[in-house]
């Protein structure tokens, strides 16, 4: 039985482990024909070690998760509102459909060279870009989950004569809570790849620069340690996410 | 008037609304350049933005006659570089998929593994493919390709995963071989998922071919929005990006399109 538990256990890491031990051989058998271009694994676990006593990967970690969160907040913040009213009122939803359906498929990172043009590098672009990347699936979902509330709801605030405002934080709001997080973990996820693509692409700072720039000084060690360290972040996150709208979802009375 | 005359009068009625609000938005932008409300190096005028474009397509040039822009260049090699991209993570995503989704134990091996992959940024598999392949085109389309293949690998995983248990025993039943049965029953059960997912996979091909652009210098509308930006030209810039939004736009149109013709046996 408790061997039976062990190799459950032991299942999801044996691929992965399979995986590593082959890009070792990999590396190492470039690296004895003269190659610097990879590293094997074990010299990119030194490197990380090494980045994470020096403080620098702190650093560059904290800044990308600190942009993507400031970002998706501003992107978040915009997108549930125009998607409250968008949601409640049909007619402001058919006005604006087009100007939604012209803007929204504008690629986000068509706009790294505008926001490098207008805020130069540093935190206000890459916060830019996130916002405008998140907002508008946050618009799309809140919008069709404030179109799915039950018209009772809003019967009853009718009846109650509620003002616009009243309704929409005593009735509107937590009726949408379950499906705003659902909503927000998407949003996460896109902050935080846009967040990292951005760097990659232009911004001197975070998680992506620092790895553009170790492969610029070929050191392919510390890129693959960047690599594997933002594989390790992102999955974090989005597991913190998973968990968190499940509790959101349980307390709300919804199960997930 | 009749109910259907009213409905369609209502129909055209939102369509001239929405069409009024798009108009509204460009004359504020219209308005806030033209005005310097915002300084013309970041925001141009939609009329000098407008006019690099057709510049740019080659439609008119400074004498009348036909530009000496490049943009129908960089936009056929930005689609291209998409498209092929697009076509080949289908491709593998749907191999790769089937063979891993058909048989429970491969799934319970390998899924965490793709479920950790499946977060990673697209774009941070760029410096490796760089240090791997070096900077050519090569490189751009394979990122391309392995970036937009998860949305279509994992869908495809699901797809089969969640083929009905009294199918699977019906295919037992009939004896059907594997292949037989991936093709009769997995595939068109995961149709509606690997659809989806290969709708995901268009917008990140064209997001990582951009970013591919303008990190490898390969070509492209990537290329040319971040040279005009570094040049500030900020018109040529715009035009880009508006090429850009319209690629997107077409795609994503195209693609819901023959999605509705693909799964019209879904609907009752």
């Amino acid at each position: 039985m408790t061997e039976r538990r062990f190799l459950r256990w032991l299942r999801p890491w044996v691929f992965p482990a399979l995986l590593v031990g082959a890009f070792e051989w990999y590396a190492r058998r470039a690296a004895a024909l003269g190659s610097d271009a990879l590293a094997p694994p074990s010299a990119a676990a030194k490197a990380f070690v090494g980045a994470a006593l020096d403080g620098s990967l702190w650093q560059a970690t904290g800044f990308t998760l600190g942009t993507a969160a400031l970002g998706l907040l501003l992107g978040a913040v915009l997108g549930v509102a125009l998607g409250l009213v968008l949601g409640l009122s049909r007619r402001a939803a058919r006005l604006g459909s087009l100007s939604i359906e012209v803007l929204r498929p504008v690629p986000s990172v068509a706009l790294i060279p505008l926001a490098m043009l207008s805020f130069g590098f540093g935190v206000r672009m890459e916060l830019a870009i996130v916002a405008f990347a998140t907002f508008w699936p946050l618009l799309v979902l809140v919008q069709s989950a404030v179109q799915q509330i039950e018209p009772r709801l809003l019967e009853v605030s009718r009846v109650l004569g509620l003002s616009a405002r009243e309704r929409a934080f005593k009735i509107v709001l937590p009726a949408i809570v379950p499906r705003l997080f659902v909503a927000l973990r998407l949003g996460v996820a896109v902050a935080l790849v846009v967040a990292v693509t951005v760097e990659i692409a232009a911004n001197p700072n975070g998680m992506g620069y620092a790895m553009m720039i170790a492969q610029q000084s070929f050191d392919p060690a510390l890129m693959l340690a960047w690599l594997g360290w933002i594989g390790v972040v992102g999955f974090a996150v989005n597991a913190g996410m998973v968990l968190l709208q499940r509790v959101v979802a349980r307390r709300m009375g919804v199960l997930p | 008037m009749n109910g259907h005359d009213r409905g369609r009068v209502g129909i055209v009625m939102n369509r001239l609304g929405s069409l009024a609000v798009l108009s509204a938005l460009i004359a504020l932008w219209w308005m806030a350049s033209n005005a310097g409300w915002v300084s013309r190096v970041f925001l141009p005028t939609p009329q000098a933005t407008f006019a690099s474009l057709l510049e740019g397509l080659n439609l008119s040039g400074p004498n009348g006659n036909g530009g000496h822009g490049e943009l129908l260049a960089f936009t056929q090699a930005t689609v291209g570089r998409m498209v092929q991209g697009w076509l080949l993570a289908s491709l593998f995503g749907v191999l790769l998929g089937a063979a891993i989704g058909v048989s429970p134990a491969v799934r319970a091996w390998v899924q965490p593994t793709l479920e950790f992959i499946r977060p990673l940024p697209a774009s941070a598999l760029l410096p490796l493919a760089i240090s791997i392949f070096g900077l050519n085109p090569g490189m751009v389309l394979f990122v391309v390709a392995f970036g937009a293949m998860w949305p279509v690998l994992l869908a495809t995983v699901h797809g089969f995963a969640a083929v009905e248990p009294r199918l699977s025993e019906v295919a037992r039943c009939l004896q059907m071989s594997r292949a037989a049965f991936v093709w009769k029953m997995g595939l068109p059960n995961a149709m509606p998922d690997i659809l989806a997912g290969m709708r995901l996979a268009l917008t990140i091909a064209l997001i990582v071919a951009v970013v591919g652009e303008m990190i490898a210098s390969q070509s492209g509308l990537g290329q040319a929005i971040l040279l005009a930006a570094r040049a500030f030209r900020a018109s040529d810039l715009f035009a880009g990006i508006a090429l850009l939004g319209l690629i997107g736009f077409a795609s994503n149109a195209l693609l819901a399109l023959a999605e509705k013709r693909l799964l019209r046996w879904q609907q009752p």
